[in-house]
């Protein structure tokens, strides 16, 4: 199982989104996959995209203006 | 209904142009196919070098406003149309090309860049591209 790290900080709409659904199709089955960024919008919708694809969410946290969210493919 | 999204692009205003890619890589990036059909001043955006060139669709002021609008956009640091485009093919998205505006504007496959297209078509390539999909623009 690897553990694929997306650092989107300083990224505004759509880049969050996108480089997630790019590390998405480039995960196995079972792998985990990190975002951190701090563009409030995403921090929304990322979750939401994740549930329209079926990835399970891990973790979903706010730290000062950054947030990481962790998903399992 | 399935889970796709189909955009004509008419304009080749570069405000324009970014609507109709951010929506496109937005409907892929949460599961949803996506589609662009390039058509009239859309479709010279599709030209050798043209991604970039659309004037503003508003306050253009002969280039001024476009200038002072691309350098915001450096500031928050939004990506470049040239990116949007290889990120919308990355995650699977469609081209069309308008067959009929290639003619009205003399514009040849070759004048093109070939390798963003995936279809050249007209209205019924359009129609059967939509006939199912749950969202579709005109931008």
């Amino acid at each position: 199982m690897a553990e694929l790290k997306v650092d989107v900080r300083g990224e505004t709409c759509p880049v969050p989104l996108v480089e997630m659904r790019k590390a998405l199709r480039k995960a196995a089955q079972g792998d985990i996959i990190e975002i951190i960024g701090t563009h409030p919008a995403s921090k929304k919708e990322i979750p939401m995209a994740a549930e329209a694809l079926s990835v399970k969410i891990l973790s979903d946290e706010q730290l000062g203006n950054e947030w990481k969210i962790v998903l399992q493919k | 209904m399935s889970d796709k999204a189909t955009i004509v692009v008419h304009s080749g205003d570069m405000d324009k142009l970014y609507s109709a890619l951010i929506i496109g890589n937005g409907a892929l990036a949460m599961g949803m196919e996506a589609t662009l059909y390039f058509t009239f001043w859309g479709l010279l955006r599709l030209t050798k070098g043209g991604l970039e060139k659309g004037p503003l669709s508003k306050m253009h002021m002969l280039g001024m406003g476009k200038r002072m609008i691309k350098q915001r956009m450096a500031k928050q640091n939004v990506a470049s149309l040239e990116r949007l485009m290889k990120d919308f093919k990355e995650l699977g998205g469609k081209i069309i090309a308008c067959e009929m505006t290639m003619e009205i504007m003399g514009v040849k496959a070759s004048d093109l860049n070939e390798e963003l297209i995936d279809t050249y078509g007209a209205v019924g390539t359009y129609i059967q591209e939509s006939r199912n999909a749950a969202l579709t623009l005109f931008i």
